[in-house]
């Protein structure tokens, strides 16, 4: 029985996959979902599919309520992803989605840290295929840099877990807490696949660049699996609610000003890890309920959005606001499941959205972090701004761009329409996502004072929006490429554009600028030695070998005499 | 009967299969009797390693002269992996050789080929199974001399200059090595390893012990292709004909190592080598720099023979830092990383070989979208290339996971840290070389020929031999670990 736990029906599906023909691997990635779906309800709480390997004892299935609802919520937008992704005929793709889907599941299901780890290096290695399958020299850089800062994190968490185990002897995945180096090196690495601050660019940089199915797949897995590990491990660790409060904030400025869309959502998926980790960090019952509830529904609608802006650029071409406008004419059903998503994601009462972030946002004002709670009314409001009005508004509405393309295909519109009605669906009888949650509930969220402050925020949002697009204040849709942090490493590739910040930036940066030649320097030294054609890779003469041994003789000897 | 004599057999059978060969010349008939011989070398090697297992060390004196006056062979543990391993990945390739020996060799020198072949696997199992310091360099210089041979039937002219390097460089080494074993003798007046590790304790003050430890240590260095010695690997990888390089790659350096290892931990003792002799203060400053540099220079790198040749200059640096630990969980480490790497490198060089065979060449730039056209190939390369890399559920994770975990357990956490810093330059070698063959398109300028189409099936049936191996070791993972912690104990406890 616990080899039909669900990751590895994923895995057995993906062994499959070479053996069968382009349609029926479609079919094949709507029906594991459903088989792991299946085979997930029928495990009771407890630990299942134990091994042991290396002398360690590994759990592969620790069912609780907690890692329960991430796998239903991953099994749903692997189906939702299957039935999207239809017409893909990649199989590379294709067997990509299915180990990427089944490791996801398989990470939230671990039940000690090396199986973690395993799960953990298997999303990196498998998602980074979803990128390069765009097939562009681009999307191969990009995929590069994502694939190298994802294993980063799995090789802190594997350095971080030898350290626990040497430290404390055990491997289990319980509450670890910020007590050693190894705990702060799992932290960390924790920590970039939930997209820090500063530690976030692989995102924008990466799922803006896979392809239309990739990004609505990648968009699901891999952060949340990192809120789950948090959630399990550094549940109630303060510094997290600032973190996470900084996560919220930060994005919205990025997403103002951005033109490419996907790239929007990538940063305003970055702003609602804020809200999750913010709730993690503050660690009470009802705060890991809300981070709990608030990635199945941010899974829902993140994943509805991207579908739109997906179709829309699987029919136009382009994601770009500035290229877009007036689609509504032609693509009605996109740009209704789209709003659906604006909605939910703004938290519209009556959205999934709303039911999930005010069980967050009353847990910061109950436990007395009335800065962080401010902090997240501010990020609503701009999720409402960037998310909720910006996307739809541009895409379907706005100027006319004079694209008439046609609407999604039928397959997408079904994933759509139904990812649109889990959401509406959420909103309207919260009861059933409250009953799936780690801890017992009791949470009404549909009280008037609930209800009137969040329209009060969302009707000034929408007039300060209406404002500023009619006094033309509002950033315009230009295209241009917007400076993350992520210049720093970019700033490797060389004519990389100089940066214009204000004047104690100039100081970071010229400090920053140092520190970075200084690296770059070293690096070009080093590789122009490696280069072909450089000092270590030409073939050295047999004379100058010759010199190296009696060299090396010499050393030897040196040091053996003294 | 039999199976007493099985450590004479282990020698005799490929060293009289050579001579059969250069008689009887026809290419096929040679092709045959070398694969019957590696079969039969493979089965004796493997029921060796099941005796040794169940009862323990066997010494087996040749011509039933005893010890002193005649040569004794030594098996314990570190030996049987040694034979297997050796044995194993020889019969893999010799299988694999015939389509790309057809091919490539000059038609009338087909049986010299197997001949110097099943010469080059004498020497190297009598390296692994003598317990006989001199007969060492005797089996080295056979199964180095064959190996020249070998690399210079490469099919175009830049093979004769890689194989003279190698000679030139190979020579040099084992005439330090002689040197070392002279300085030996004349200290402790025995040849027998055994004799000589009982007799260094008192000989330790002599000055002779401390040339030969030198003399010995640059020797093996030279062999094993440790940086900055490893001058001669790059292009005798990468211009010998494509099964030479494969078996090269899995056995010859592997072998060297295993040398180094008896030498320093058997003979003369892990106290004298590490703490007395300050080995580890010249030996993992090159390994960790080894590891380091040659990841990076083998980003660069478009040939992907020459790529994975120095990959293999750095993996042959994380085996050297395992045994710097110089602890049970080092050496465990490093013995498992042999076999692993063996066993993995081998995998790679031959799709390596499959490419090289339909394609003509393997510069990175011409393999565009190569999946389509050769999907088991390139599989093979993408399964083996993560095995590089080491990722779970890999053998190659198995080493890396265990030498960092020694290296933490020594409390060397630069060790750790760099052993991952260079492997993620092996992602972006391994992942370079996969981008391009999945994912890039075809291009105009750089047409592959036309008509390509998969490897013939006698080279794919072995890749996937090894291959299946490979993930075994990687899913069971415990079993070679018992393995080499077997062996690595045997190491560090010496002789009995």
């Amino acid at each position: 029985m616990s080899l039909l736990a669900p990751p590895f029906i994923y895995m057995l599906a993906a062994l499959l996959c070479p053996l069968l023909s382009s349609r029926h691997r479609a079919l094949l990635l709507l029906i594991v979902p459903v088989l792991g779906f299946i085979s997930l309800l029928s495990f009771s709480y407890g630990h299942h599919a134990v091994f042991h390997v290396l002398g360690f004892e590994l759990t592969f299935m620790r069912v609780d309520k907690l890692s329960m609802i991430f796998s239903i919520i991953f099994s749903i937008a692997a189906l939702l992803g299957g039935i999207y992704s239809w017409h893909v005929r990649d199989h590379i793709q294709q067997i990509a989605t299915l180990v990427y889907a089944g490791a996801a599941i398989g990470g939230v299901l671990a039940g000690d840290l090396i199986s973690l780890f395993l799960y953990w290096e298997a999303t990196a290695v498998a998602s980074v295929f979803l990128i390069w399958a765009r097939r562009s020299a681009a999307s191969y850089a990009t995929g590069m840099r994502y694939l190298i800062i994802q294993v980063l994190s799995g090789v802190l968490l594997l350095a971080g877990l030898l350290l626990h185990y040497n430290d404390t002897g055990s491997i289990a995945f319980d509450h670890l807490g910020l007590v050693s180096l190894g705990t702060w090196l799992i932290f960390i690495g924790f920590g970039i696949k939930c997209a820090f601050p500063l530690m976030h660019n692989w995102l924008q940089d990466s799922y803006p660049a896979a392809t239309v199915t990739g990004t609505v797949i990648l968009s699901a897995f891999t952060t949340k699996m990192a809120v789950y590990a948090l959630a399990r491990g550094y549940a109630g660790t303060e510094i997290l609610i600032y973190i996470g409060a900084v996560m919220t904030l930060f994005p919205i400025f990025f997403a103002e000003i951005e033109n490419d869309l996907r790239r929007v959502l990538a940063y305003s998926l970055n702003n609602q890890l804020g809200f999750m980790v913010v709730g993690v960090g503050i660690g009470t019952e009802m705060a890991l309920n809300g981070t709990a509830a608030h990635a199945f529904c941010h899974i829902l609608y993140k994943a509805l959005l991207f579908m739109s802006v997906g179709a829309v650029l699987y029919r136009t071409g382009t994601s770009k606001a500035s290229e877009l406008g007036g689609l509504y004419k032609t693509m009605p059903v996109t740009m209704v499941c789209c709003l659906v998503g604006a909605a939910s994601i703004s938290a519209f009462p009556l959205f999934s959205g709303f039911v999930s972030k005010s069980l967050i946002l009353d847990a910061s004002a109950k436990n007395s972090y009335y800065v962080v709670w401010f902090a997240l009314v501010v990020a609503s409001a701009g999720v409402l701004s960037h998310s909720g009005i910006k996307i739809p508004y541009f895409t379907f509405f706005a100027h006319d761009s004079g694209k008439r393309p046609a609407e999604a295909p039928v397959h997408m519109r079904i994933a759509m329409i139904a990812t649109a009605v889990l959401c509406v669906l959420i909103g309207i009888f919260p009861g059933a996502l409250y009953a799936l949650l780690p801890y017992d509930v009791e949470y009404k969220p549909y009280t008037v004072s609930h209800v009137l402050a969040q329209m009060q925020l969302l009707c000034f949002a929408l007039l300060a929006f209406v404002f500023l697009m009619r006094k033309g204040l509002h950033p315009p849709e230009v295209r241009g490429v917007n400076l993350d942090s992520d210049w720093l490493y970019r700033k490797l590739a060389p004519g990389l554009m100089p940066s214009i910040v204000g004047l104690v930036a100039l100081r970071v940066t010229a400090m920053q600028d140092a520190g970075v030649k200084a690296v770059s320097g070293l690096i070009k030294r080093i590789s122009f030695l490696a280069r072909p054609g450089g000092m270590l890779a030409v073939s050295w003469g047999v004379n100058s070998m010759v010199l190296v041994v009696t060299v090396m003789m010499l050393i030897v000897l040196l040091f053996n005499l003294l | 009967m039999i199976a007493d004599q099985l450590p004479a057999l282990q020698i005799v059978i490929p060293m009289l299969a050579a001579p059969l060969c250069v008689l009887i010349r026809r290419s096929f008939v040679c092709w045959c009797i070398a694969v019957l011989a590696n079969v039969l070398v493979l089965a004796t090697s493997w029921a060796i390693f099941k005796q040794v297992q169940s009862e323990g060390v066997i010494r087996y004196a040749l011509g039933g002269w005893a010890a002193p006056t005649g040569i004794e062979y030594y098996i314990d543990s570190m030996n049987a992996i040694m034979l297997l391993l050796v044995s194993f990945i020889s019969c893999v390739v010799v299988v694999y050789a015939h389509e790309t020996v057809r091919k490539s060799v000059q038609t009338g020198k087909h049986y010299l080929f197997y001949a110097a072949w099943m010469l080059c696997l004498t020497g190297l199992l009598g390296i692994s199974i003598t317990g006989d310091a001199f007969n060492v360099f005797v089996f080295l210089e056979i199964s180095s001399l064959s190996m020249y041979m070998l690399i210079a039937f490469g099919s175009d002219r830049r093979a004769l200059s890689a194989s003279f390097r190698y000679l030139i460089m190979g020579s040099i080494g084992a005439s330090f090595i002689l040197i070392g074993i002279g300085f030996l003798y004349a200290a402790t007046g025995a040849l027998n390893m055994v004799d000589i590790a009982s007799r260094i304790p008192d000989a330790q003050s002599q000055r002779a012990v401390l040339v030969a430890f030198s003399f010995l240590t640059i020797g093996l260095m030279i062999k094993s292709a440790v940086f900055p010695l490893h001058g001669w690997l790059a292009n005798a990888y990468q211009h010998a004909p494509i099964a030479v390089t494969a078996f090269l790659a899995g056995t010859a350096t592997k072998v060297s190592l295993y040398v180094l290892l008896r030498f320093f931990f058997s003979i003369f003792g892990t106290n004298y080598s590490f703490g007395g002799m300050l080995l580890n203060v010249v030996l993992l400053p090159a390994a960790v720099a080894g590891f380091v540099l040659m990841s990076l220079v083998a980003i660069f790198q478009s040939d992907l023979r020459r790529m994975l040749a120095y990959s293999s200059v750095a993996q042959i640096g994380y085996i050297i830092a395992a045994f710097c630990l110089a602890s049970q969980a080092g050496l465990t480490a490093g013995i498992v990383h042999i076999i692993n790497h063996g066993i993995i490198k081998t995998a790679l060089f031959m799709s390596v070989g499959c490419i090289i065979y339909r394609v003509g060449h393997a510069h990175s730039d011409s393999l565009d979208n190569l999946f389509k056209k050769m999907p088991f190939t390139v599989c093979a390369f993408i399964f083996s290339g993560l095995g590089l890399i080491g990722v779970p559920l890999t053998a190659g994770f198995i080493s890396k996971f265990s030498l960092i975990s020694a290296s933490m357990e020594r409390g060397w956490w630069m060790i750790g840290v760099l052993v991952l810093l260079s492997s993620l330059f092996a992602i972006v070698y391994v992942g370079r070389v996969v981008e391009i063959m999945l994912f890039r398109k075809a291009r105009t300028d750089n047409p592959q020929p036309t008509g390509l189409r998969e490897a013939p099936l006698l080279m794919l049936v072995p890749m996937y031999v090894l291959l299946a191996v490979s993930v075994w070791v990687g899913i069971s993972g415990s079993a070679t670990l018992s393995v080499a912690s077997d062996a690595a104990a045997a190491l560090l406890g010496g002789y009995q």
